[in-house]
């Protein structure tokens, strides 16, 4: 691997380190329920983006399906977390 | 393992470089943007182009590695393509109902109570049964 594409590795993956604490910033500091839904789930997408950037650092397709359950269980936990928000249940 | 050519790792990096700064650049609005609905703007930059241009450099690399097509990355733009316009949907009506629970100024009335102020009957199923409790009548 050449130093040009282990340099922007090492780039993303700190934009992505950046990012996840500005967000990280929004869900403690609310400041209502909605910004903290909204915080997780970009966490989530967070943690799928680094998911693929390792998977290409490593050369393995083995982080893809990770990524693909974390895209996943991602937005069942925000759906969840904001139908219960809304009406006070998840399943009605 | 095969030697991947120099061109493709340069397309691979500028498009990492990309995806790293829009998803900077949708956090640092997402701490930024001082109201709600504001905030839920810059996070759509991250999910469509951000999203697309990560996973465009996995197909890319791993194409290259194996020198064959490998264009199972691009599952997860057309998963998020799906799910992403369905979460936002919710958490704006959420924040919709939750300021119409809290009498803030300026927000839309329910769908329903314009409906009775014409005459018909108002129906539960109209706009979710739960905006009964905040409406303006």
């Amino acid at each position: 691997m050449s130093p040009l594409l282990s340099g922007a590795i090492a780039f993303a993956l700190g934009c992505y380190a950046i990012a996840s604490v500005l967000v990280l910033y929004r869900l403690l500091r609310g400041p209502r329920a909605q910004d903290r839904v909204l915080a997780i789930d970009l966490l989530y997408f967070h943690a799928l983006l680094v998911m693929l950037v390792i998977g290409i650092d490593h050369g393995s397709d083995a982080y893809f399906e990770m990524a693909l359950l974390i895209a996943l269980f991602g937005f069942v936990s925000t759906a969840a977390m904001a139908k219960f928000i809304l009406r006070g249940e998840v399943i009605e | 393992m095969n030697a991947v050519p120099f061109w493709v790792e340069a397309i691979v990096a500028v498009l990492l470089v990309m995806s790293g700064i829009l998803v900077l650049a949708s956090s640092i609005g997402c701490v930024r943007l001082p109201t709600f609905f504001q905030r839920m703007h810059p996070s759509a930059l991250a999910y469509t182009l951000g999203n697309w241009v990560t996973c465009l450099a996995a197909a890319v690399y791993f194409s290259a590695l194996a020198r064959a097509p490998m264009l199972h990355p691009l599952l997860i733009p057309i998963l998020l393509s799906v799910t992403v316009p369905v979460t936002t949907v919710l958490l704006a009506r959420v924040s919709l109902h939750r300021a119409r629970l809290a009498g803030v100024e300026g927000t839309p009335p329910a769908l329903w109570t314009l409906r009775a102020d014409a005459g018909e009957p108002a129906t539960a199923a109209d706009d979710g049964a739960s905006d009964r409790a905040g409406g303006s009548g």
